[in-house]
């Protein structure tokens, strides 16, 4: 019978303050008392609406009934069946606008905490579990994959594991795409990371860095070799900026660049190489969940004062409400309806001020957003030494320029179906190198599609 | 892993390594780059290609110890294995339809100068080549250019070697002896790059610079090499790294690259240190 009295089991976390100063993960992860509580709230619906607001559709009132009965590895299995990274989700996926929001427990109190459940599967699992996968029987088939984030290791997880001879092509030092280079330590251990990508290749998945597909080898050279398709699941790409004043001043980066020199070349440990800017006063121009983590990232560099610079109001910020929390936790301060106009710079061209405007609601826009507009007169200037953009990217030029006959939109992205498939054959793509920045979880759900339509192209040749 | 193939030193501060790269020497073009890392903690740095062996399967790059990185690079001999060699990235120099051109080299810069300068030789190109250095301890490649140009300069600041005086006075000179041409090329030194495109203004040259700014992921992620050109915001990893000399704000990548230039003293010094230590 389900639990109808307990509330929703809070996620232990590290102290504010002190998890203010280290990159070490937040939260601390659900104890097996504290997941068999929560398992114990699911009411295992028979018509599963959480299923249903999963992107991957895995089977959560099975897996939860499986902790309930303290198979913790059977309910890992279960995850796994639809989700290659499961680790990864149960703590990035935006669980409260998806599953949870479905949850009928939701209703009349809380959701079942899914998300915190899953992580706590999967980490069960990567303590205890010594078998490692192994290579399934070859059907013959050689697949290429154009990237190794999300997108990229969903796909070629689920083709390994039908058989195909998979091969990933990572343009960067180490595999992981977004989830190395973007996502902080602090959110997403990349320990974690580099676990999921070890099961890939234990699976068979032959995963190649220094790979930039475009440059050394092109789509059509992929399919000389023998390659019988492609996904491209080469992400977001170049950052955008706000084409005003003195965002080439120094101390302007881009949320891309903050983070990559962070995360992936280890700026935030106190032996590393890599130069990054000890500021004092930060300011991060965007609302997202990207711009939370360049803010936390300047937090636990030592800055001072962190500000999150944004020109709706917060209820329009499109981070996850926990990544704000968390954000609110640690001392961010946010400046909402708040839209900078300028950046002003010292004698040297450093970062001195930044120049803004208050903003108001308007009328909806094409977004269905009220449409922030200018208040007259509200100009305003705030001391700042460093300002990140993270108002968004791009997607990357390189393949669009070197495959003929790819087609584009007009902003770049890969124009995809239902099924990733591209204007060409046997070419698919998915994640942000088609969607613009998304989530995680949705380059997964491109990326499992991709690898099914992908078995049903190659099987009906 | 990549193996360097072969390692010469060509003057005190400027090394040249051949790097064993197959599919990256398949596919460079001069006025490309590639990225390097020496060993798993290294930073990504970014360095043009210098040559490369499409049979022989090798990119060579030729680099001035200027910081922590290439200092440690410089360490490593013949036989010895890199990290990581990324390549070719950026567009190759634009080369299809000049007949006539001036390649415009300073410093370890003629490094990059020079295959372009034999490219074009070889397709028949009427090419002048002018490259500067400081002094005559720094000369670098003077043979290969010699025998891939039809006029060739060599210019020392202090006039030890070669003519005393800049690369802007041996250009201007070749111009005003009535030489036309359909285009400079220049690389070096901003600062001299900057005065190169001053003067082919003056006389309406079209010129294109290559540049060399801090760079990351240089595959077009992360938008730290971005400069202004034309007034616009543009890549050099995936937009250049050569760009249109006339329209580049000059100023303003002088600046960038300052950004860093405490830390990486910082840091040479401390790799100059270490490297004390493993001797005494």
């Amino acid at each position: 019978m389900p639990n109808m009295k307990i509330p929703r089991t809070d996620m232990p976390q590290q102290d504010p303050a002190v998890r203010a100063k280290n990159f070490l993960e937040v939260a601390t992860g659900y104890t097996m008392q504290m997941a068999l509580d929560e398992a114990s709230r699911c009411l295992n619906c028979k018509h599963k609406p959480c299923v249903d607001g999963c992107p991957v559709n895995i089977d959560i009132p099975n897996f939860i009934h499986m902790i309930t009965q303290e198979k913790f590895e059977d309910a890992y299995q279960v995850i796994s069946e639809s989700s290659s990274l499961p680790a990864v989700c149960g703590r990035v996926c935006p669980q409260e606008s998806q599953c949870e929001s479905k949850c009928v427990r939701g209703i009349k109190t809380e959701p079942v905490a899914i998300g915190r459940l899953e992580r706590f599967c999967a980490d069960y699992h990567n303590e205890n579990n010594t078998e490692k996968a192994t290579k399934p029987e070859s059907n013959g088939h050689k697949v290429a994959v154009i990237g190794s984030g999300p997108s990229g290791l969903t796909c070629a997880g689920d083709l390994a594991k039908k058989g195909y001879e998979v091969t990933i092509f990572e343009a960067l030092h180490t595999p992981g795409g977004v989830l190395v280079y973007g996502i902080p330590e602090f959110r997403l251990p990349k320990a974690i990371v580099r676990k999921e990508v070890e099961n890939l290749q234990d699976l068979g998945v032959d995963v190649q860095t220094n790979m930039v597909i475009g440059r050394v080898l092109s789509i059509d050279e992929l399919m000389d070799m023998g390659y019988e398709a492609v996904y491209i699941g080469s992400g977001a790409g170049l950052p955008r900026f706000m084409n005003i004043p003195g965002e080439n001043l120094n101390g302007v980066y881009s949320a891309n660049e903050f983070l990559t020199r962070t995360n992936l070349m280890k700026a935030y440990k106190d032996n590393s190489t890599t130069p990054i800017m000890k500021a004092k006063r930060v300011a991060v121009v965007g609302g997202g969940n990207v711009a939370m983590d360049a803010a936390r990232s300047a937090l636990r560099l030592g800055a001072e004062e962190v500000s999150i610079v944004y020109r709706r109001s917060e209820a329009e910020l499109p981070a996850r409400a926990e990544e704000v929390h968390h954000a609110k936790e640690e001392g961010i301060i946010f400046r909402t309806l708040t839209n900078p106009t300028e950046i002003i710079g010292d004698e040297n061209d450093a970062v001195k001020a930044l120049r803004c405007v208050e903003m108001e609601l308007g009328e909806p826009d094409a977004s269905g957003r009220r449409r922030p507009v200018v208040k007259e007169g509200s100009e305003f200037e705030i001391p700042m030494d460093c300002v990140i953009m993270s108002i968004g990217t791009s997607p990357n030029p390189l393949i669009k320029q070197t495959t003929e006959g790819l087609d584009t939109q007009t902003w770049g992205g890969i124009i995809a179906d239902d099924d990733g498939l591209t204007s060409r054959p046997f070419v698919y793509a998915g994640g942000d190198a088609v969607t613009g920045a998304a989530t995680v979880i949705l380059a997964m759900g491109a990326g499992k599609k991709a690898a099914a339509a992908i078995d049903v192209a190659i099987q009906n040749k | 892993m990549y193996k360097i193939v072969s390692k010469q030193v060509l003057n005190p501060t400027v090394t040249k390594m051949e790097i064993e790269a197959p599919l990256v020497a398949k596919k460079a073009e001069p006025g490309q780059f590639i990225i390097l890392r020496t060993d798993e903690n290294g930073e990504r740095i970014p360095l043009t290609v210098a040559d490369y062996d499409r049979e022989k399967g090798t990119v060579t790059i030729i680099f001035q110890i200027v910081g922590a990185t290439t200092n440690h690079l410089n360490t490593f001999n013949e036989g010895d294995y890199i990290q990581d060699f990324v390549g070719p990235l950026g567009r190759p120099t634009h080369t299809e339809g000049l007949k006539k051109v001036a390649v415009v080299g300073g410093g370890v810069g003629c490094a990059i100068a020079y295959p372009v300068t034999k490219k074009l030789y070889d397709m028949g190109v009427e090419v002048h080549s002018v490259v500067g250095f400081r002094t005559k301890d720094l000369v670098i490649l003077e043979d290969e250019f010699k025998n891939h140009s039809n006029v060739f300069k060599l210019m020392t600041d202090d006039g030890s070697y070669g003519e005393k005086g800049l690369v802007t006075n041996a250009l201007e000179q070749l111009i005003k002896e009535g030489n036309q041409y359909d285009e400079v090329i220049t690389i070096g030194p901003l600062i001299m790059m900057k005065f190169v495109c001053k003067l082919t203004k003056e006389y309406n040259i079209p010129t294109v610079a290559s540049m060399n700014p801090i760079m990351i992921d240089g595959t077009g992620m992360c938008g730290g090499c971005r400069l202004t050109v034309g007034g616009e915001t543009k890549f050099a990893c995936v937009d250049g790294p050569e760009f249109d000399g006339h329209k580049i704000d000059f100023d303003e990548a002088i600046k960038r690259g300052q950004m860093y230039k405490e830390f990486e003293k910082h840091a040479y010094e401390e790799s100059c240190n270490l490297l004390k230590k493993e001797v005494e």
